[in-house]
């Protein structure tokens, strides 16, 4: 799927990935998907958790070339 | 002067239990196998103990063994229903929000032959019931350890032998029905470390799974801590006499903390809000580090636990708050002792949303 927005948050530590999603959500429209490739562990479970919270749409996890899983949340509001 | 709101990791010692502990160390040394007479005083010290545990939790005294610890007692209890049951098969079934140690001797199970399967919980940490696989035997604690949400044990029970690990909940609730063998942990009512409990029910097919020693009592491992064993049995005692009272009381400062918490912006208390342990709650602020507030909350007086990863030891987030769906970072426990104030559990309300703001703040947000 292809994200209107990509964020590299490698080597970042919880909660640094969901900060980098919130603060960037807005860049993208109503509608779009933005992409966040998160190699913590705990960003499996708290970027669903923050879509969730903050009534946003979790499409899906896939994983980059080099195995990083790549969330996908689509900005509903 | 530091208010502790951990006692789900360690309760202080209960008063019932210090006046004890200090005469049966003076008194309760001797190894109580022997035959002469220092050694007849540590029978009796053990036996009423033993007697004196049985009363309070509603068994009979020869389902109690006391082990060096609540983990030593939970291997024991799992890994030995699963050598009873080894002619009927070999699967172990675990709820997806047991603690470390029983996930742990699932894992060893596993590597000596055995299956091990996890059941999933909802969002509340309860156990799905109808997706609980066929099991020879089932592991499923009587009440969360982080979350406090109780679990369906008698209704499992009906369906493969269960082992309770009931040491979050032991001594403040009654054990559920159905168990066939059970663990508790002293430390965490108000005994001393050190001392668990390993309940087998009468008739319960359990057989030692570790190597043994040649004392006569074939659950027991090695030589019981005999006053220690004294001094938890008459903590669970007090505790048990008290709980009304003291649960009554937990309840309400806890629906307190609940209301309070969630009126702090995007935060998530955790747990079933009714179905639960009086004395504990679990929350998560969104974008906040599980260490930062830890530190804070303890320069400010408070001891709390939390399940996000920066804050855990492994440095995983807790696999509990992961099978719920749960946020895992900003995670903070409170648990309450006897001895926990409305004027601590104000003072923890007034202070959050100053700490929480801080750190967002710090974060960028």
């Amino acid at each position: 799927m292809s994200a209107a927005l990509e964020l590299d948050c490698r080597g970042m530590l919880c909660p640094r990935p969901i900060i980098e999603l919130a603060r960037n959500i807005g860049q993208v429209e109503v509608g779009e998907v933005i992409s966040v490739a998160a190699d913590d562990v705990a960003a499996r479970t708290d970027v669903p958790a923050w879509c969730r919270m903050r009534e946003q749409e979790y499409v899906g996890a896939e994983d980059a070339e080099d195995g990083v899983p790549v969330f996908l949340v689509r900005r509903l509001r | 002067m530091t208010t502790y709101f951990d006692t789900a990791s360690s309760e202080p010692l209960h008063p019932a239990a210090r006046a004890v502990l200090e005469q049966a160390v003076a008194s309760g040394y001797a190894d109580p196998r022997r035959l002469h007479g220092p050694a007849r005083n540590a029978r009796i010290i053990l036996d009423n103990a033993r007697e004196a545990t049985a009363e309070a939790l509603g068994v009979r005294a020869d389902e109690v063994t006391f082990t060096p610890s609540g983990t030593h007692a939970v291997h024991l209890g799992v890994l030995g229903l699963l050598g009873g049951a080894a002619r009927s098969g070999n699967r172990l079934v675990a709820t997806a929000v047991e603690h470390a140690s029983v996930m742990h001797a699932g894992r060893w199970h596993a590597e000596h032959g055995g299956v091990f399967e996890t059941a999933p919980v909802d969002a509340s940490g309860r156990v799905l019931l109808d997706e609980v696989p066929e099991a020879t035997v089932l592991a499923v604690q009587t009440a969360n350890h982080e979350v406090g949400t109780l679990q369906p044990v008698a209704e499992l029970a009906e369906r493969a032998p269960v082992f309770t690990d009931a040491c979050a909940s032991g001594g403040r609730i009654a054990l559920p029905e159905g168990w066939s063998a059970a663990a508790l942990s002293a430390h965490k009512w108000g005994g001393p470390a050190g001392v668990g409990l390993l309940l087998v029910r009468k008739g319960a097919r359990w057989r030692n799974p570790f190597p043994g020693d040649d004392r006569v009592e074939e659950r027991a491992t090695g030589m019981e801590n005999v006053p220690a064993a004294l001094a938890a049995a008459a903590a669970l005692q007090a505790v048990v006499a008290e709980r009304d009272e003291v649960n009554a009381r937990h309840a309400r400062l806890i629906d307190q903390l609940r209301a309070g918490v969630a009126a702090i912006p995007d935060t998530e208390v955790v747990g079933d809000p009714v179905a639960r342990l009086p004395h504990l709650v679990t929350f998560s602020f969104l974008y906040v580090d599980g260490e930062a507030i830890v530190t804070e909350l303890d320069r400010r007086g408070f001891s709390v636990a939390s399940g996000s990863a920066c804050a855990a030891s492994t440095l995983e987030p807790s696999h509990v708050l992961t099978a719920m769906g749960a946020l895992t970072h900003g995670n903070v426990r409170v648990s309450l002792s006897r001895e926990t104030s409305e004027a601590d559990v104000t003072r923890l309300l007034t202070e959050l949303p100053d700490v929480v703001a801080r750190i967002r703040h710090e974060a960028g947000l």
